[in-house]
């Protein structure tokens, strides 16, 4: 056992360490923080403490747990809610109120719920690692597979249909003489990556409901992006929106470094909201990690990766799993201030230079993958990071060297948070390299996506375009065909590329009823067109009813929806056929 | 401040005195963090922190500096404790210092018990959002940019705006709808001039508002170092009335930049590497430590709201002051010099301004059905006619429309009407909306997209 040496902040120094090893978690102090060891020299550790240190004394001890940071994998978690270093804030309130006290320890799975386990393979059977043996129904949602931990093989001696604890053997193996019990937990070390066969190109399209993203800068499953963004453009609620109503199995929420209060919110409103697909409670498929802004900064950095372990541990099921991170630069900020307590020799504006490898260990740990093990299956996760620039300033070093890493961009804009275009994602800035690869996934709900999609984008980098010239002349000086696509590009933005996150029917569009709304207005601007070269006068265009029917096609709820956008589209036809008919007078 | 005493230790072995530290020889038994007091050759007392203890040697940083301070007859004494403040029920109506003394001439708390300044952050599952509807009687906060309780809601300011004078008409205006409830009110002055502090105060006593509130005064001359133990004084009696007596409090924060500047200071001292513009680079997490303390906790009566107040240096909203605020806070109440100009109070720029926690406090059963539609109509109508008083500078209003010369004309009238009101000028939120129902009715209807027809059919005045 150890004795506390040095204290500076949230690190300190500990001697009689000899034995130790880099990594290790340790208990220190009276109080019994939790800590990891960081470095080692002589028979000193460096250490990092994941809880406040505020009155700790030199010559309390330091105990070694023999152990590094372990993720523990098993059911329960699926609806948890997890500090920085996966104590279960839910089991924290009930045994200690409503204030996280430190040195509290709790169990991240709950020990002593029965779970009900169904074999999927028999005795005699010959397993090997990520074979699949049995399940639990976790949630209503969630199937949870009970795999043969990574390393382990051997011939089933036993195994039992029933009611078990996680901590119960629900199985006995035998390799090589030897046996060995199975229980449903695994474990797992956080900065570990799990493993897995064989890795493939992400293509199938990660299906968000948010417009703007599934359309124009789409995703895909096992894909990573970013989302950065300056305070007040909405960054917190777009990553809401994706862990909502994302078509994923499972997703994982990292609030990391960030409000208390915007956390409590997204904890009440997965314990109301459902599921589109399935019609059942959103929080049957996810797992929070609350690690808000005045809790410990170490447990910052661990908790993206602890986030990380979760999602390819039901990867490896088989699921498609998103885990979303807000905000990257806060656990960016942890390392910052944990190497200056190191006292290295800092890279630019005194983050670490490993800065851009940290994140990529983090970001290259999305994917999708042949998991390891029988039966045979895919699975993906997929990585959102929101990055949150000083002064809205993109050159900043984390969203520099994020941007480096991940293949779409979102691009969050001040200036349209200002003018309440929500979500604020910029069309002109953001990009997605997977919109050519979901291509094939989109033409099975229409084979005019990619035209659509171009000509949308087109429309709208042309009225940026016309947008400079206005400035000069004035909107009246423009020929009639320029005024009319400004009154296109502004239909696009305001009746398709803004979407209320809080309209019960407008916060979510699959991706069919998506399709057709761009189209609606891309066909209105087929029609005007003709109009406008028949001598038809923009003013005149934009009072047209039909047009006020585009606008009001958003909140049409779903089961209407297809008959009032059948009728507008046939009321545009016969207003085209009207009108060339007008013209051929 | 008086703290319990559990045993006193001191040592002359002072190695080294620069800058604002002290190297001493440790003492056994001696807490990261702990305040200890300093002892000088004369007698003279000053506060120190630990910052950093080893086997060997402890780093002790001394408020005040360490001039004067000698290596053989200065001593420093450690009481085993980190900043404490006394609470009671009797602490309402009282005035202390940014160390916890009472300045108001009367006698010292009673202590209930003694409560670490720092606080102890809550768990994330038992907050509950936000929700409830605070009256403030501003139209430019009710209407566009509402307060809830338990939020954080910073107004961000320029030298020479009158955001006092805002944040002193919040704080007499400030009720819950319906409710004959009354906040408590905690005020924390941070190295404000003795004006400021004192206009605060008299407000308070004119209103006799006095007998709810609490106040924590630090002055510009007072000690640097105490500008950071004020407001974590202020909101330590906030959670003491809020989560042990149950009241809704709300906390007004003046001013946050000398609290950073303060920080920035004494982090120089220190010789800590500096981030944006010298400011530390845990400033954020400073901070948070800060705003975090708002909120509401499920199966407690009480909230904790916090106004703080920043003057924006060169009213630049991207200096590290304001975005670090703006990150952490639940939007912001902007103030504009433009309008100030124009002679517009309350000067709320109402583009730069946000409530994040709006769409809860609002609505049916909060406010009125029709109000998040009324606000995104403004908005919109608002947005229009500056985007267009924007090209008319540059092409002349003749060349506008009919439609766009109406813009123009309703938007300055929304300025007028809507934003501008009296500084003793209380509005219910229906009068709010009124007004924006009356500028909404010189426009054409069908431009009114985003408000529901039913609402439409309900409250515009119909025309004459």
């Amino acid at each position: 056992m150890g004795k506390i040496w040095r204290i500076s902040g949230p690190v300190i120094i500990a001697e009689k360490m000899r034995g130790s090893q880099v990594y290790e978690v340790v208990d220190v102090g009276d109080d019994r923080l939790t800590g990891e060891i960081i470095g080692l020299e002589g028979d000193k550790a460096v250490i990092q403490v994941y809880e406040d240190t505020a009155g700790l004394r030199v010559g309390e001890p330091v105990t070694g747990t023999g152990e590094i940071l372990m993720v523990d994998l098993g059911p329960g978690m699926v609806g948890n809610i997890y500090d920085g270093v996966q104590r279960s804030l839910v089991t924290m309130q009930e045994d200690i109120g409503d204030f996280i006290l430190r040195g509290t320890r709790t169990f991240a799975l709950d020990r002593d719920k029965k779970w009900r386990f169904t074999p999927s393979v028999k005795s005699g059977d010959t397993v090997g690692e990520g074979d699949i043996i049995g399940s639990v129904p976790e949630t209503g949602l969630i199937e949870h597979k009970i795999m043969v931990p990574i390393g382990v093989e051997g011939k089933i001696l036993e195994i039992h249909e029933g009611d078990f604890t996680i901590e119960e053997p629900v199985a006995v193996i035998e390799h090589d003489g030897t046996r060995r019990e199975l229980t449903m937990v695994q474990r797992w070390p956080a900065r570990k990556p799990r493993i897995y066969k064989r890795r493939f190109d992400p293509v199938d399209l990660l299906v968000t409901g948010t417009r703007i993203i599934d359309y124009l800068f789409p995703l895909a499953l096992g894909g990573k992006a970013a989302i950065p963004g300056g305070f007040g453009t909405g960054k917190t609620v777009n990553l809401q929106q994706m862990a909502r109503w994302s078509q994923t199995h499972l997703n994982i929420y990292v609030g990391c470094g960030e409000r208390g209060n915007e956390m409590a919110d997204v904890l009440h409103s997965f314990k109301q909201l459902k599921d589109p697909a399935t019609g059942r409670m959103l929080q049957e498929k996810e797992i929070f990690i609350a690690n808000t802004s005045n809790m410990p900064v170490v447990a910052r950095e661990i908790s993206i990766f602890i986030g990380i372990t979760m999602a390819e541990y039901f990867r490896d099921m088989g699921y498609d799993v998103l885990l979303v991170a807000d905000s990257t630069s806060r656990w960016a900020e942890a390392m910052r201030e944990i190497g200056s307590r190191l006292e290295e020799t800092p890279g630019e504006e005194g983050f670490p230079t490993y800065l851009g490898s940290r994140l990529s260990s983090f970001y290259e740990r999305s994917g999708r993958v042949e998991c390891v093990g029988n039966p045979s299956r895919m699975g993906s996760a997929t990585v959102i990071g929101s990055v949150s620039p000083p002064g809205a300033d993109f050159s900043e070093p984390v969203t520099q060297a994020t941007l480096r890493i991940v293949d779409a961009l979102y691009s969050l804009d001040v200036a349209l948070a200002n003018k309440r275009h929500f979500p604020t994602i910029n069309w002109l800035q953001s990009y997605s390299l997977y919109a050519d690869s979901v291509d094939k996934w989109w033409n099975k709900i229409s084979n005019e996506y990619s035209d659509v999609r171009n000509e949308t984008l087109a429309t709208l980098q042309k009225e940026a375009e016309l947008e400079e010239i206005v400035r000069l002349v004035g909107p009246e000086a423009l020929p009639e065909d320029d005024k009319l696509l400004l009154l296109v590009a502004r239909m696009i933005r305001e009746d398709f590329l803004m979407q209320s996150a809080f309209h019960p029917v407008d916060t979510y569009t699959e991706p069919k009823r998506n399709h057709t709304m761009i189209r609606a207005i891309m066909k209105f601007y087929e029609i005007s067109r003709d109009m406008v070269d028949s001598g038809t006068l923009v003013s005149d265009i934009s009072a047209l009813k039909l047009k006020q029917r585009i606008s009001r096609m958003k909140d049409i709820p779903h089961d209407e929806f297809d008959a009032y956008v059948a009728n507008l589209m046939s009321d545009m036809e016969q207003s085209s056929v009207h009108e060339e008919e007008g013209g051929d007078n | 401040m008086e703290a319990p005493q559990l045993f006193t230790r001191q040592t002359k072995a002072i190695a080294v005195a620069r800058r604002s530290l002290l190297v001493i020889e440790s003492i056994p038994g001696i807490r990261y963090d702990e305040i200890v007091d300093v002892q000088l050759g004369t007698g003279e007392l000053r506060t120190g922190q630990v910052i950093e203890v080893g086997k060997e040697t402890t780093v002790v940083q001394v408020f005040g500096g360490v001039s004067e301070v000698d290596l053989l007859k200065s001593k420093v004494i450690y009481k085993g404790e980190t900043l404490k403040l006394p609470v009671s029920p009797d602490i309402l109506g009282r005035i202390f210092d940014g160390s916890g003394n009472p300045i108001d001439g009367g006698p010292p708390v009673i202590a209930e018990s003694y409560l670490d300044i720092n606080g102890i952050p809550a768990n994330p599952s038992s907050r509950i959002p936000p929700a409830e509807f605070i009256e403030t009687g501003i139209s430019a906060i009710d209407g566009l940019n509402v307060l809830v309780r338990g939020q954080k809601l910073p107004i961000f300011s320029g030298s020479g705006l009158p955001h006092n004078k805002i944040a002193a008409q919040i704080l007499r205006q400030a009720s819950l709808r319906g409710k004959s409830e009354e906040f408590a009110i905690v005020f924390g002055a941070i190295g404000v001039s003795y004006d400021d502090a004192a206009y605060f105060i008299d407000n308070l006593e004119q209103t006799g508002a006095l007998s709810r509130a609490v106040a924590f005064i630090n002055t510009a001359s007072s000690p640097v170092i105490e500008r950071l133990s004020t407001p974590r004084l202020a909101l330590t009696a906030a959670e003491y009335l809020a989560w042990e007596q149950d009241k809704h409090v709300l906390v007004i924060l003046t001013d946050i930049t000398n609290y950073c500047d303060a920080l920035r200071e004494l982090a120089a001292m220190r010789g800590e590497i500096p981030s944006r513009r010298g400011y530390p680079g845990y400033m954020y997490t400073d901070l948070a430590s800060l705003y975090e303390r708002a909120g509401r906790i499920s199966g407690r009566e009480g909230s904790v709201t916090i106004l703080p107040i920043l003057t924006m240096p060169d009213d630049d909203i991207t200096h590290p002051i304001a975005d670090l605020t703006g990150y952490i806070t639940e939007g912001q109440i902007v103030l504009s010099r433009a309008l100030e100009r124009k002679r517009i109070y309350p000067p709320i720029d109402v583009f730069l301004s946000l409530s994040r926690m709006m769409k809860e406090g609002i609505g049916e059963g909060n406010t009125r059905e029709d109000h998040n539609n009324v606000f995104m109509q403004s908005y919109a109508m608002y947005a229009e006619g500056n985007y267009l008083r924007e090209i008319s500078t540059v092409i002349g209003s003749e060349a506008l429309s009919d439609r766009d010369k109406t813009y123009l004309e309703v938007s300055d009238r929304f300025e007028q009407e809507f934003i501008s009101q009296g500084e003793s000028e209380r509005r219910s939120v229906e009068e709010t909306l009124e007004i924006a129902w009356n500028l909404f009715s010189v426009l054409p209807v069908e431009d009114l997209k985003l408000i529901q027809q039913q609402y439409i059919d309900r409250y515009l005045p119909k025309r004459g």
